[in-house]
């Protein structure tokens, strides 16, 4: 082995990940190279160094929330928890129903899950909170690049409660929150532009209910620790919608939902 | 199913989930800092990294239970960095950087025997993520390289140039030398 080689692997020969037979060719190099052996120790050096780095102890508040290690994480008494009516019931679910026979969930429903119970758990569900949506819909202006549909569905029992802005798959977009009960669903609306409508699909994911459609460009994802037959009774899936879009007309009769 | 027996089953995977990712918080959030470079989004992460674990907790088989959770940190932290769009730094494939211009050593550059605390630190600061999260998974935390491919989802082969790199540069940044870069 020449020096070349040597100082190649000899960031690995430090850290000992190298096999048997290329250590000794490296150990008789450095027996007798001067410069090599002296980027060694350099190397020891400077990773000495790094160990005695500073390291960034969790803060106090971090700490608190999650206690101690070894201690039990508040759950039910931390305040960024009270916020979240719904939270036991949310964890009950993930941790019930986790399933190990369920698909693995793609990276988007996984972001929509995690998105989904931050906002209950992180005290951040809503960043306009208002049944209005003469309200909601126009605070989403110049924070997006499209305006999302925010419609009124009380008469079919789902409550607008606000809407925040997050982000999924490394982009900006809107979260209605509708309620239910004491449901919350999160509603995010993002543009896709090119794709074909697609009728509302459900899934399970990690325990919670969700369903996305895509119409007139724009992909939809609601999610909930509502059962399913009434998640899909939300009355955004287009296929209720009757012609005329106005969402409070009750779904005309002979139009039936697309199971696929 | 007995409400009881829930309950019960409820709390013993809590227990598991706490005993099993709690003791790691500290070095979970030193990963973060070091990544995110700040304590803020460092904590934010950290939190969004938790809860996503907890989420996730029942794909965790048991086995090196620090390495599952950094791979949460760090993508917690990837996550964060994009959407405080800092993304430039973060994106551009380390190896195509690495090609690009001599590395400048600032003028506060030391020879390594003096370098302090305070220059180890900046000069950590100034790698590219992708050397520095190598760097911190193996010098503070000593974890293999088969661990930390494990956590960054890279070969084994990457791990071990991105450290060799990394530690080179930062050598250099530490004693104002400027090597040409043998490949
Ligand atoms: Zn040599």
């Amino acid at each position: 082995m020449n020096c070349h080689e040597v100082e190649k692997w000899l960031s690995a020969y430090e850290d000992r990940e190298l096999d048997l037979a290329r250590t000794l060719e490296i150990e008789e190099h450095l027996a007798e190279c001067a410069g090599c052996s002296a980027a060694l120790r350099k190397m020891e050096e400077t990773s000495a160094l790094l160990a005695s780095a500073v390291r960034f102890p969790a803060p106090p508040e971090l700490r608190r929330r999650f206690g101690a290690p070894g201690a039990r994480i508040p759950w039910h008494t931390a305040p960024w928890l009270a916020a979240a009516a719904s939270l036991a019931l949310a964890v009950v679910v993930v941790w019930r129903y986790a399933p190990p026979a369920q698909h693995a969930p793609d990276l988007l429903e996984r972001d929509i899950v995690q998105e989904h119970v931050r906002s209950l758990l992180a005290d951040h569900l809503l960043d306009v909170n208002s049944p209005d949506r003469q309200t909601v819909k126009p605070w989403f202006r110049g924070k997006l690049d499209y305006a999302p549909e925010v419609a009124d569905l009380s008469s079919q029992g789902f409550e607008l409660v606000g809407g925040r802005l997050d982000y999924l798959g490394g982009r900006a977009v809107s979260a209605l929150v509708y309620q239910r009960a004491q449901h919350v669903i999160n509603v995010f609306v993002w543009p896709e532009a090119g794709q074909p409508d697609q009728a509302p699909q459900p899934h399970s994911i990690a325990g919670f209910n969700a369903v996305n459609w895509r119409s007139k460009g724009m992909n939809w994802w609601a999610i909930s620790d509502l059962n399913s037959v009434e998640l899909e009774e939300l009355p955004l899936c287009p296929c209720f919608m009757p012609p005329s879009r106005t969402l409070h007309a009750a779904t005309p009769p002979g139009m039936t939902r697309n199971p696929s | 199913m007995d409400p009881g027996e829930l309950h019960l089953t409820e709390k013993e995977r809590r227990a598991r989930f706490e005993a099993a990712m709690l003791p790691h918080l500290d070095a979970a959030y030193n990963l973060a800092r070091w990544l995110v470079g700040n304590p803020h989004d460092a904590e934010d992460a950290v939190q969004d990294a938790y809860l996503r674990a907890l989420t996730y907790f029942d794909a965790f088989h048991g086995e090196d239970g620090r390495g599952w959770l950094f791979a949460i940190v760090r993508n917690a932290c990837y996550q964060r960095l994009r959407k405080i769009r800092r993304s430039v730094a973060v994106f551009e494939p380390v190896e195509s950087l690495e090609a690009a211009a001599d590395h400048k050593p600032g003028p506060e550059a030391l020879h390594l025997r003096e370098a302090d605390r305070q220059t180890i630190e900046r000069g950590l600061e100034c790698l590219p993520p992708e050397y520095r999260e190598v760097l911190v998974l193996r010098e503070m935390e000593g974890m293999s390289y088969k661990q930390i491919a494990r956590i960054i989802e890279a070969p084994i082969g990457t791990v071990m140039s991105r450290l060799a790199r990394g530690r080179r540069r930062l050598q250099e940044i530490l004693t104002g030398e400027t090597r040409k870069e043998t490949v």
